[in-house]
């Protein structure tokens, strides 16, 4: 054999071993080797099992936030620069308006949005001389948007991180909608998960002003039916019937404005309280530590209610002064306490998160998918090496092993790029075998045909596969450009097909050209003069 | 062994019949999909909720229906799936009842409780082993403590329980059992159960007699996505076909080759309508692949007459498409052959799932074939006689094997 074909063998060689390395790495034994495939090649949700949701934030929230904190500051920043006004009120998620504010103080309105409101525009109102409008610039309110979008997917990856699934992904999807695709595999039951997600966990730490009351209207009417600007009435923990009421909500009188909120916090722990019962222990930060610790000096023997998600949990009254840490108990089991104090961890969620779809696939399911893949794609594999044998004798031969390193290619680059394995996946593994078959023929067939036109045995080997090639090239170029498209396009699964359909034909590029012509060299230089090529 | 020895077939003297029976078949599909069936959309486009419930005896449909009435479901599809003998019945909710009060899983939750109440009262505090995941019998196993490991230390402990539980659930997921078991001792086999082990899992659980094995839920939102989705990738395929040919050939062969592509998508699109079978995202992209498939038979024959043509200018257009098509008859029937042998396998052995997307191939991969020789080449011929010259394909960027192999 001449030294170029015996550098073609080794090369072949090389890529073999490394292919079969990549996929079975080293083994032991033969239960560590089956073991070295299922770590090696990924498997998606649908062989694996596992739970696949679409979730939409609810972006709007966050700018309907901005736009509340925006008045409170305005109507601080009104008394302090003097200006009167008769009302202040939102008009929608982006407009405040402002209601016969004074003519000669316009000049200092419109200084003052100016330098302390540079996101918002101020607009006289049509027929109203008196009053202005404020408006959210767009840009404002997109970055809004999009800063609420990007929160809620690290806080999201938080959150399910302190879950401990394993390789979960989680990506923003689709076209600007604000929308989210999450994998959990191995997640037969999303139902916790999913409660942990979406929980806002929202706490706020809140001085009570009165209460509790046994009804909101019993609250407002403690104040004359009108609640005064400082302060907000939240319901509280349902009430055991006790003599001389009747079970129920309670309701409480709290500041409106926090002392403590879920920012301050560092850390939060599950423990157990006084009594033994399942509690949750937070500690704060430096800044958070202060402002609570000076709160909490003015105001010993008052209530604080601890606010979770616009409820309040619990309402003990201030012992002493807590400077930085403190203690939510309230009926939690095990379970509870300890969602509650991973979603504190990880924060609170910028926006409310809306599920869209929800796929959750069975491992048993999967497993049965694997099975029939592997099944179709060995009797796809040895029905065409059947055909090939019979049709085209000892060149049938040199196609079959073409054919097996093909496969054997495929794989290993799954292996090596981490690429998953879907159930269309496996499709498109079989799909190779079938049209990858198809370099051969093309080949064969010209160089039947170059044989019959008379041609001598090497050249017709030769001219058969320069003829073939431009053709091989098209034919794998239009399939691979249509996979290119679904990929862009499609979801899991589909790129999964688009994938392996790719790297499967560009693998048979590789061995129905180079492998292929290497074999038949071999064969035609140990072959007789005169000797007729079996084809 | 050589299946056609130099074919001499008229193909374009018979092509009237072909394209008549490719335009009554046409027309039977797209009857059928405006007036008679129309299409049915998997859940990916249409949304709502499907719950693959595996049973234990064979299930009975009227007392599942009769569970579902009483959570309130009303106009739930029932289905059997699979082979009798997986005793699997998809149960089905529609768009309406899966949104109605903003959580879309409102219906999967009220199936499942239709489920429990089918099974009788469950023992509280009993786990359901046969819808468990690995770390609930996991956890139960660490508390229950069967193998006294508990001096081992805490995270030895939980590391051996959660792999046993792993390889218990891994045994009860595999075929036969596929998920369900009917008896704890046949979990007897599994490395590292005794019976210490059983009977921990035998006082804590109980078995139902189902398994959920998938749900599906699909909200309005993402399936009018995907629906619009669809119609442009199929729409971006066929104009990047176009495109492909145009520059390798010349704009009629482009056109010639997508009409003949899209002729064999609505084919195909009419077979699923008439057999009433279900059109998901997986049929979607079998279709895409079907378009690039398509096309390769399509320029293998292009390529022929192209190279034809120039060897032979002066030879007349009909009779040099007929030799092109005769020359490449051995490759084509021998290619489409051999994909279609790969697809019927999937089609015959790769199960549910992939079921659609095999279907889409195997009626693809024929008309395919048959539309490179009965409706692209007649176009391109009738535009050179209309046009009353013989399109000469444009030369592509010189490839220097290919120009050296014309010369013979």
């Amino acid at each position: 054999m001449d030294k170029k074909l015996q550098r073609k063998f080794i090369f072949i060689a090389v890529v073999i071993v490394v292919c079969i390395l990549g996929i079975i790495s080293f083994p032991r034994n033969f239960q560590q080797l089956k073991e070295n495939v299922r770590n090696r090649i990924r498997l998606g949700l649908d062989l694996k099992g596992g739970t696949h949701l679409i979730l939409q934030v609810q972006v709007e929230d966050a700018v309907n936030i901005t736009t509340d904190q925006t008045l409170e500051r305005l109507r601080d920043e009104l008394k302090a620069k003097n200006i009167p006004y008769a009302d202040i009120r939102k008009t929608d998620s982006t407009h405040i308006l402002l209601q016969n504010v004074a003519q000669e103080k316009s000049g200092d309105l419109e200084v003052l949005v100016r330098d302390q409101f540079p996101d918002w525009d101020l607009a006289r109102v049509p027929g109203d001389p008196a009053s202005r409008a404020l408006s959210l610039k767009v840009a404002a309110s997109g970055t809004i948007r999009n800063n609420a979008l990007q929160q809620a997917m690290s806080t999201i990856r938080n959150r399910i991180d302190q879950l401990g699934v394993s390789e979960p992904t989680i990506a923003e999807y689709g076209q600007g909608d604000y929308e989210m695709v999450i994998q959990l595999p191995g997640v037969d039951d999303p139902t916790r998960v999913k409660d942990i997600m979406q929980s806002t966990a929202l706490l706020e730490l809140k001085l009570v002003q009165d209460g509790p009351y046994p009804s909101r209207e019993a609250g407002l009417a403690a104040r004359g039916g009108i609640l005064p600007p400082d302060a907000e009435l939240l319901p509280g923990p349902v009430a055991a019937s006790s003599a001389g009421s009747t079970g129920g909500e309670t309701w409480y009188l709290l500041n409106r404005v926090a002392a403590v909120t879920g920012r301050d916090l560092s850390s939060a722990e599950v423990s157990r309280d006084l009594n033994g019962r399942p509690s949750v222990n937070f500690t704060l930060t430096r800044d958070g530590a202060a402002r609570f610790s000076r709160v909490t000096g003015q105001n010993v023997g008052k209530l604080l209610a601890i606010v979770l998600d616009r409820r309040v949990v619990d309402a003990p009254v201030i012992q002493s002064q807590i400077s930085d840490r403190g203690e939510i108990t309230g009926g939690f089991t095990p379970q509870k306490a300890q969602d509650l104090a991973l979603v504190l961890r990880s924060g609170a969620l910028p926006a409310s998160i809306k599920y869209l779809s929800e796929t959750t696939v069975g491992p048993s399911l999967g497993a049965d998918s694997i099975r029939h893949g592997v099944m179709a794609s060995l009797v796809g594999l040895l029905a065409v090496m059947a055909f090939m044998l019979v049709y085209y004798k000892g060149s049938g031969i040199n196609a079959n092993l073409a054919l097996i390193l093909n496969m054997v290619i495929l794989i290993a680059a799954l292996a090596y790029f981490g690429a998953v394995l879907t159930v269309p996946g496996i499709a498109g593994v079989i799909l190779t075998v079938g049209m990858g078959v198809d370099s051969n023929v093309l080949i064969f067939e010209r160089i039947r045909e170059e044989l019959r036109n008379g041609k001598a045995v090497g050249n017709a080997v030769v001219g058969g596969f320069e003829h073939a090639f431009v053709t091989i090239i098209d034919t794998h170029v239009t399939t691979i450009v249509s996979a290119a498209i679904l990929f862009t396009f499609g979801t899991g699964p589909i790129r999964g097909f688009a994938v392996t359909l790719t790297i499967g034909l560009l693998a048979n590029l590789f061995t129905s050209v180079f492998v292929s012509r290497a074999i038949f060299d071999f064969v035609l230089s140990r072959r007789q003069h005169g000797e007729a090529l079996s084809i | 062994m050589e299946l056609f020895h130099e074919p001499k077939i008229d193909w374009m003297g018979t092509k009237w019949y072909f394209i008549g029976a490719s335009l009554l078949l046409l027309l039977v599909g797209m009857t059928s999909i405006a007036i008679h069936r129309g299409l049915v959309y998997g859940i990916d486009f249409r949304g709502g909720t499907l719950v693959y419930v595996k049973f234990a005896k064979a299930p009975n449909l009227d007392s599942i229906r009769t569970a579902l009435d009483t959570q309130g479901i009303r106009n739930a599809t029932l289905q059997r799936y699979g082979s009798p003998a997986d005793q699997t019945v998809i149960i089905g909710l529609d768009l309406q009842a899966t949104t109605s009060s903003g959580e879309i899983d409102i219906g999967k939750r009220a199936i499942a409780r239709a489920l429990a109440s089918l099974q009788g009262t469950a023992p509280p505090d009993k786990l359901d082993f046969n819808n468990a995941s690995p770390q609930t019998v996991a956890e139960r196993l660490l508390a229950a403590d069967p193998l006294h490991q508990a001096s081992v230390g805490l995270e030895a402990v939980t590391k051996t329980y959660r792999e046993l539980a792993e390889a218990i659930v891994s045994f009860r997921n595999s075929p036969p059992r596929s998920g369900l078991i009917a008896d704890f001792q046949q979990l007897s086999v599994v490395p590292g159960v005794n019976a210490a082990v059983l009977s921990a899992l035998q006082n804590d659980s109980y078995l139902s007699s189902y398994a959920i094995r998938n749900t599906q839920i699909v909200g309005p939102k993402v399936g009018g996505d995907l629906r619009r989705q669809a119609v442009y990738v199929t729409l971006a395929g066929l104009a990047a076909m176009l495109i492909y040919i145009w520059f390798r050939f010349e704009l009629i062969y482009g056109i010639a080759a997508v009409v003949a592509t899209f002729h064999d998508v609505l084919i195909t699109l009419g077979f699923f309508s008439l057999l009433n079978k279900e059109i998901t995202l997986t049929v979607i992209a079998a279709l895409l692949t079907l378009v690039g498939y398509s096309m390769n038979d399509t320029i293998v024959v292009f390529d022929r007459i192209r190279e034809n043509v120039r060897l032979n200018r002066r030879e007349n257009f009909v009779d040099l498409v007929n030799r092109s098509i005769n020359q490449t008859l051995s490759r084509t029937i021998l290619t489409s052959g051999l994909t279609f042998l790969t697809v019927l396998a999937l089609f015959l052995f790769g199960g549910e799932v992939i079921h659609g997307f095999s279907f889409a191939l195997v009626v693809g991969v024929i008309v395919g074939t048959y539309s490179s020789i009965y409706i692209a080449s007649p176009i391109v011929v009738f535009f050179q006689q209309r046009g009353g010259r013989s399109p000469v394909g444009e030369k592509p960027k010189p490839l220097a094997r290919e120009t050296a192999g014309a010369r013979r």
